[in-house]
């Protein structure tokens, strides 16, 4: 919360709250992650852009719900299966993002972190600052304020 | 305690307060005599109640304060050094004080508190005569004692006193003050030793006074002595009544209670929907408890928010006194209903609006006095201020008995700025010519004046408003005057809501836009909804409803297929209008939750609300809708004639035609605008007047004017039943009789021509065939001579050719 207000792109080392979106691996800082919820009733907001996938009724705040893989420019998530709700909070607002599943916190150092490759297009080059060579597999960095300002 | 004034009464609810923090205060000062900031503050509140005392004309509580604030300003300039005797004579000043105000409390004025002792005692210490405590201190030490006795005592001993305490207790006395790390209150007094009082008494001395700090009763017991006639309920009541019944609580308090309560009333919604299905009568009793219970407590908590109108009134008159003697205008400022209530985020969301409004009435509706006698009125204006509730709402008038707003030359401002066309203007009725005042860069006043008209017009009022979910309206009668009104919600936070369903999602829409709900089967439905060329309108009661299916606007398909009708009418700026839904679910009490940046930006949300089941819904933008259902539709009509468009037909206007048969297989296109009413009239119910044909509606004559004949068409004749369109303006009405209602299209993509005939204006392709355009005003003419020749209405001239455009 802390550093909410004032985030700049900069990369540090740090814990990031990791979840898996269509087969990647995507992480966002610890810090802005309020909770994370099993699939909630959506309240659609007819004309909204498309990626606002609705309201949820997060104990009494209402809070708009971001789906990351329409973001993401991803295909939409199979029938059949729920997405997880993580609720960020930037800017004392609630905001929570649709994702395939959660996985662990990871502590990351900047020393393995790398720009996107200059191949990467689309709506994801603005969302993705980057990624940390992990072992065995990418954890691209998120940018989650700009994944929110759908 | 009626007879109180308020400002008597705000006077000593402060004071009160005042003095209990001067009681620690000065206490806290004699362990830290040297704290200027302590002492500034407690001249401070000495000062005020001096000042204020002297305004209400409360003499002896002036004097008392005058001496103190005299010894505390030494005090505070350091000329005086705080010793344990001023201490207690300041303290037997605000006692002193405090019997004052509670006299006057309880009878008005000031009673039989005689301020001479204490005025004497506080002259004395301030002479440097510290040896007072002896005749000062027994007076807390023995409360019981009546002031009147304390009194006589006071001034006699301390002439006596004063000698020898001058020259003993002065040396003592001096150490004492000194030594500021003196530990307790006990121990300066233990040093101030006089001759009078060696050994026992000091102890004594000093513990009473915080004590009495901290107790009123005292105070109050004198008071009831110094009366000599004694209360009838002096039991404490009367004094609980000003001082000790209210509290200051902090606004973010009542902010963040009021929250918790909106969220107690979505938890009792839902609570009292699941038990609905229960059975055990145990839990629903409960339930239903639960349900008043937090009704009231609702209730409770928004009274805690409520402040009266008056509050902002206040300051009005001064407002209008200020600005009527620079413009040199003689106005009288009247005011009904200033108790009315509201909360206060809201009062203070509408005193600016208000404000500009009252400015507004001052510079441009009232007349100069010279002006005003030559339209033969009184040369003093006079404007009201109203407010009242009215359906959970509160209405808010100003209004003036000016010049009134002269539609004619508002209009020709308007087009002048470009707002709008000379063609669009000359459709418009009068009322909707008032409503471009609310036009973004408009002002009226000729001239820019430094009073109004800035260029933050009506429109930031209007937006300002709207933006605590108000409305705004405007009526004026040229000559006689104008009143704004406006309506605001009683509260932001809870408010009654219409919940309907529409494509299987809940919306909700506020109270204060719903005017009726019209629901039709499908029968009626088949028939009362006229819906041909993309424009559906239903007869409400005979007037033309313009409908809007809120699946259109949201770009969703309706799951209602059963061809019911559901109609909640609206009214957004002056206009109605009726929302299309698929059905009501019922009305509710619901929080209003902000919504995301991203949903704002969309414009038809004001916000969100949890329904009763938990889910969430969107609270729909009545105004919002409006503009925006009312242009899309139209657009997209135009889009779909675009293959017919003439090129030349670019300056596109909007105009909606009614279309009517008229016999022969003719056709004839009237400006919807123009129509009040369509109605249906037995052909044995037309009378003769004359050779003018008239019908007897709603107790009045309505000429008739049929317009096959007008037109030299050939119609049947022998219809049993009419059909009539009524054209009203200013009181006078004419009945059109035509022979069928066909439809209601957009004039603006028509391919004209000018072949006409008498009593036309042209001709026009719509809904591919060829039209004619009515002249509205001959016809009207036709049937009534004198209907445009009457002075409240001045057409403009060549309004006869232009009244048709397209």
């Amino acid at each position: 919360m802390t550093s909410a207000t004032d985030i700049e792109p900069v990369i540090t080392s740090g814990q990031l709250a990791t979840f898996r979106l269509d087969g990647d691996l995507y992480g966002i800082e610890v810090e802005h992650v309020q909770e994370v919820l099993r699939s909630q009733q959506l309240t659609r907001v007819p004309l909204a852009p498309t990626a606002v996938a609705g309201l949820i009724n997060l104990r009494g705040q209402v809070v708009t719900a971001i789906e990351l893989r329409e973001r993401l420019g991803r295909p939409a998530r199979p029938a059949g299966t729920d997405a997880v709700v993580i609720v960020v909070r930037l800017h004392g607002e609630a905001v929570s993002l649709l994702v395939d599943s959660i996985a662990d916190v990871v502590d990351v150092d900047v020393a393995d972190f790398e720009a996107p490759p200059d191949t990467l297009e689309g709506q994801a080059r603005d969302l993705i600052r980057g990624a940390f060579k992990l072992d065995g597999q990418l954890l691209l960095a998120l940018d989650v304020q700009k994944a929110v300002s759908a | 305690m009626d007879g109180l004034d308020d400002i008597v009464e705000e006077f000593l609810v402060e004071s009160h307060e005042n003095l209990d923090q001067l009681d620690s205060d000065l206490v806290a000062l004699e362990q830290d005599p040297n704290s200027r900031e302590r002492l500034s503050s407690i001249f401070r509140t000495i000062h005020t109640i001096k000042g204020t005392s002297g305004f209400l004309a409360f003499n002896r509580l002036e004097e008392v304060t005058h001496v103190g604030e005299n010894m505390l300003s030494r005090l505070r300039d350091g000329a005086l050094d705080l010793t344990p005797t001023r201490t207690s004579v300041l303290l037997q000043m605000v006692d002193t004080v405090r019997s004052l105000l509670t006299a006057i409390e309880a009878t008005g004025g000031e009673g039989k508190v005689d301020v001479s002792g204490v005025v004497a005692a506080v002259t004395a210490a301030m002479e440097d005569a510290p040896a007072e405590p002896v005749v000062v201190v027994p007076a807390p030490r023995s409360p019981a004692a009546s002031e009147k006795a304390l009194a006589k005592k006071a001034p006699a001993k301390p002439a006596a006193k004063r000698a020898p305490a001058k020259t003993a207790a002065k040396p003592a006395a001096k150490p004492a003050a000194a030594k500021p790390t003196t530990p307790s209150v006990a121990a300066p007094a233990a040093l101030d030793t006089t001759p009078e009082t060696v050994g026992e008494p000091p102890p004594v001395v000093a513990e009473p006074l915080p004590e009495r700090a901290a107790d009123e009763s005292p105070a109050a017991d004198t008071v009831e002595h110094a009366d000599g006639e004694p209360q009838t309920d002096a039991s404490g009541a009367p004094r609980r009544a000003v001082a000790d019944s209210t509290i200051r609580v902090d606004v973010d308090l009542l902010d963040e209670l009021m929250l918790l309560v909106g969220e107690l009333v979505l938890t009792r919604n839902q609570i009292v929907q699941n038990v609905a299905r229960q059975t055990d009568t145990d839990l629903i009793r409960a339930s239903q408890r639960l349900n008043l219970i937090a009704s009231e407590l609702q209730e409770g908590v928004m009274k805690t928010r409520m402040q009266p109108i008056d509050h902002i009134w206040s300051k009005l008159p001064r407002v209008v006194r200020d600005l009527g003697l620079q413009l040199k205008k003689s106005i009288r400022l009247e005011m009904e209903g200033r108790e009315t209530e509201l909360d206060k985020t809201l009062l203070e969301a509408v005193k600016d609006p208000l404000t500009h409004l009252v400015r507004n009435s001052v510079d441009h509706g009232i007349e100069m006095p010279e002006d005003r006698r030559r339209a033969g009125k009184a040369t003093e204006g006079v404007l009201t201020l109203r407010a009242r509730h009215e359906s959970g709402q509160v209405v808010v008038e100003v209004a003036d008995d000016g010049a009134g707003i002269d539609p004619v030359k508002l209009g020709k401002k308007a087009v002048e700025r470009g707002l709008i066309t000379v063609a669009q203007l000359e459709r418009m009725g009068p009322a909707d010519i008032l409503q471009l005042i609310f036009l973004p860069g408009f002002s009226t006043a000729a001239a820019v004046t430094n009073v109004s008209g800035r260029g933050v017009g009506m429109d930031v009022v209007k937006t300002n408003i709207e933006a605590i979910g108000g409305t705004i309206e405007v009526e004026s009668m040229p000559g006689e005057g104008t009143v704004c009104r406006l309506r605001i919600p009683l509260t932001l936070a809870i408010v009654p809501a219409l919940t309907v369903e529409c494509a299987g999602d809940r919306y909700a829409i506020p109270q204060i836009s719903l005017q009726e709900l019209v629901s039709l089967d499908a029968e009626k439905a088949a028939n009362a909804v006229e819906e041909v060329g993309g424009a559906p309108v239903y007869r409400l009661r005979g007037e033309l409803l313009p409908l809007v299916r809120l699946t259109d606007v949201l770009g969703l398909l309706s799951e209602r297929h059963d061809g019911h009708v559901v109609i909640a009418v609206l009214r957004s700026e002056g206009r109605r209008f009726g929302l299309v839904v698929d059905r009501v679910i019922n009305t509710e009490e619901i929080v209003v939750k902000a919504v995301g940046g991203q949903l704002k930006a969309i414009g038809l949300y004001s916000g969100a609300t949890v329904l009763g089941d938990g889910t969430v819904a969107l609270i729909l933008d009545v105004q919002a809708l409006a503009r925006r259902a009312l242009r899309t539709e139209t657009t997209e009509r135009q889009e779909s004639r675009a293959g017919l468009a003439h090129a030349a037909a670019a300056d596109t206007e909007r105009q909606r035609m009614l279309l009517a048969a008229i016999g022969g297989g003719r056709r004839v296109a009237i400006p919807l605008d123009t129509v009040t009413r369509l109605e249906q009239v037995r052909a044995d119910a037309v009378e003769k007047v004359g050779n003018r044909e008239v019908v007897q509606y709603r107790g009045a004559i309505l000429p008739i004017v049929r317009l096959d004949r007008h037109l030299g068409a050939y119609g049947e004749t022998d219809r049993e039943v009419l059909e009539v369109i009524v054209y009203a303006d200013h009181g006078r009405s004419v009945a059109i009789v035509v022979e069928e209602i066909l439809d209601i299209v957009d004039g603006e993509a028509a391919i004209r021509s000018d072949i006409d005939d008498l009593g036309l204006l042209g001709s026009a392709v719509l809904g591919d065939k060829v039209t004619e355009l009515l002249d509205v005003r001959a016809a009207i003419l036709a049937a009534d001579p004198a209907f445009y020749t009457t002075p409240v209405l001045p057409t403009p001239q060549g309004a006869t050719t232009s009244l048709l455009e397209v």
